[in-house]
């Protein structure tokens, strides 16, 4: 597009963001600063993850963008036009097509491979923020690996609501070393993160920082021995590809409220539709 | 640099504030198991040595000196902050006179005596929660109370709390600065007999700072005299104590006595 750098940003602040994106690869779940630029959009529509991603993008790539597993919302389809426009890149919805695939709040239910980066879009990069509100102490206990106060804050919810109650954002351990949030995916999502051969990269535009997990690196979620962590989804089959092993999300069908579980991811759900699954509740949208 | 048998030796320890001199050459030892109170008037320094001591404030001049559980000496000031951190949370309590420092008042009793267990990786719930409850029970709290917040305990049982919290890894030496200061005389009391019983049955070695010597005579095995940041007596509690050498070891018992 006339007028702009490729991929908007300068290759000046790429060149930065590519340096700190080094940085937290080499140093898995560590949080490196950056300077953030100001995008053309509000923070909270993923400043962060588009600057990542504006910085690693290249010419051959192809970039889906998801928001809540879908593609059509409309943060994920300004986001992916925002490229199409800037860069010129092929843009796709089908997780399996992707090189470049930028997310907000969950991890496709398609496994990623190693010829695949994903870019997390994060609100707060700091696990410990809730219960240390200090950067310096948060500072310090990374730096030495002081993750005590992380699990009390377990023991607290196991005492009081006979589980960790945590469903969104749940932290993890990034190779046996330093705490780290992967975002608010659902919990469901975390063990997606273990050991995945795609890169991770991980921006939180208006914290400034960015971290990433190499591919193959193992993501423990934080647990008790006696409490281990479960991946928790709707005791449902998705409604549509009848799908008993992916995230669903509940929606409202009619003005009588009338409830359907369907999968989130929905992209998986129309290739698994298109490869003969169906659902309890396919039949009357296919009679349409 | 560390005494023969020793735990803890300090030597021609030194410490200015600007112009006010805290600490000139002080020096002491503290073995496994015994309790040592530094008494001495308000501003002669005894809160500063317990500091230096333990690390938390560095020297101008002298040596601390730590013989850890694995048989190793360390120079206290020298070590990296790493270490020095993980020696307070393992070996080492602290014990402030406002437990408010040193609890965190948002997270449940059981929490709170749990943490030093979890810090020390503890991952098994129902072990940390049975030790927490053992816990409670020995300083005094109903278990019933393990998921209560602290601010809904009085003064003497926040005091309770946060001494379960220190011992529940077994340091082998605690530090606390006036335990029992700003509590009602009878929460005192029966809070003296609680930490005396305790540190015998554990075994524990205890750095006890005091302004009142009526503590000291209850609870510590020998004691340190200090004024104007010196050390200018130490012997056995009740030499000291009945037999005071110094003029000002003297004017401080018998203030006692005559209160
Ligand atoms: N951080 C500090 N800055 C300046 N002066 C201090 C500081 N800490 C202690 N002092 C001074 O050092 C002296 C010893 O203080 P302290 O160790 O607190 O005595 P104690 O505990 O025996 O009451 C006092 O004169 C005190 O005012
Ligand atoms: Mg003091």
């Amino acid at each position: 597009m006339e007028g702009y750098n490729f991929a908007y940003l300068d290759e000046q602040t790429k060149r930065m963001i590519r340096r700190a994106i080094l940085k937290a690869v080499a140093v898995p779940g560590h949080q490196v600063p950056f300077g953030s630029r100001e995008m053309p959009l509000p923070y909270g529509w993923g400043t962060g993850g588009i600057q990542v991603t504006a910085s690693i993008l290249g010419a051959d790539d192809t970039l889906k963008v998801i928001d809540q597993g879908a593609d059509d919302t409309t943060n994920a389809v300004s986001i992916r036009r925002f490229f199409a426009r800037t860069a010129g890149v092929r843009t796709t919805t089908r997780t399996a097509e992707a090189t470049v695939i930028q997310t907000r709040h969950r991890v496709p239910e398609t496994p990623l491979r190693e010829d695949q980066i994903i870019v997390y879009q994060v609100p707060q990069p700091e696990p410990l923020s809730r219960l240390e509100p200090s950067r310096v102490q948060t500072k310090i206990m990374h730096a030495l690996g002081e993750y005590g106060l992380m699990h009390v804050k377990l023991y607290e919810d196991v005492a009081r609501y006979g589980q960790v109650s945590i469903s969104y954002d749940y932290p993890v351990m990034v190779n046996g070393r330093h705490l780290m949030a992967p975002s608010p995916i659902p919990a469901f999502d975390n063990p997606k993160l273990d050991r995945m051969p795609a890169l991770q990269l991980f921006g939180a535009g208006r914290e400034k920082r960015i971290y990433a997990v190499p591919p193959f690196t193992s993501v423990r979620s934080l647990d008790f021995d006696d409490h281990p962590f479960r991946a928790i989804r709707a005791p449902h089959a998705c409604g549509l590809c009848g799908a008993t092993d992916c995230y669903l999300d509940e929606v409202v069908v009619d003005d009588r409220g009338k409830r359907l579980f369907v999968c989130s991811d929905t992209d998986h759900c129309a290739t698994r539709r298109e490869a003969g699954h169906s659902g309890a509740d396919s039949l009357p949208e296919a009679a349409e | 640099m560390i005494a023969p048998g020793a735990l803890l030796s300090a030597r021609g320890l030194a410490l200015s504030f600007g112009r006010i001199v805290a600490l000139r050459d002080a020096a002491m030892d503290i073995w496994p198991g015994e309790v040592l109170a530094i008494v001495g008037e308000s501003g002669s320094g005894k809160t500063t040595l317990l500091n230096v001591l333990s690390g938390n404030v560095r020297p101008d001049g002298g040596t601390v000196a730590y013989r850890s559980g694995s048989g190793a000496v360390v120079d206290v000031h020298a070590m990296p902050a790493p270490a020095l951190r993980a020696l307070h949370r393992s070996e080492w309590g602290f014990v402030q006179q406002d437990p408010r420092r040193n609890l965190r008042m948002n997270v449940s009793a059981g929490g709170n005596v749990g943490e030093r267990l979890m810090a020390q990786g503890a991952r098994h719930y129902g072990n940390i929660r049975d030790e927490a409850a053992r816990w409670l029970e020995t300083v005094e709290i109903d278990a019933s109370r393990i998921d209560d917040l602290p601010r809904t305990f009085s003064g003497g049982m926040l005091q309770r709390l946060q001494i379960a919290r220190t011992l529940v890894t077994r340091p082998s030496l605690v530090f606390m600065d006036e335990p029992t200061g700003g509590l009602d005389v009878s929460v005192q009391a029966r809070l003296l007999d609680l930490i005396r019983s305790l540190v015998a049955r554990l075994h524990i070695a205890v750095v006890l700072v005091t302004h009142d010597i009526a503590v000291a005579r209850l609870l510590a095995d020998r004691i340190m005299v200090m004024q104007n940041g010196s050390v200018i007596e130490t012997g056995l509690t009740d030499q000291v104590l009945d037999d005071p050498h110094h003029p000002y070891t003297q004017l401080l018992v018998s203030s006692v006595l005559a209160a």
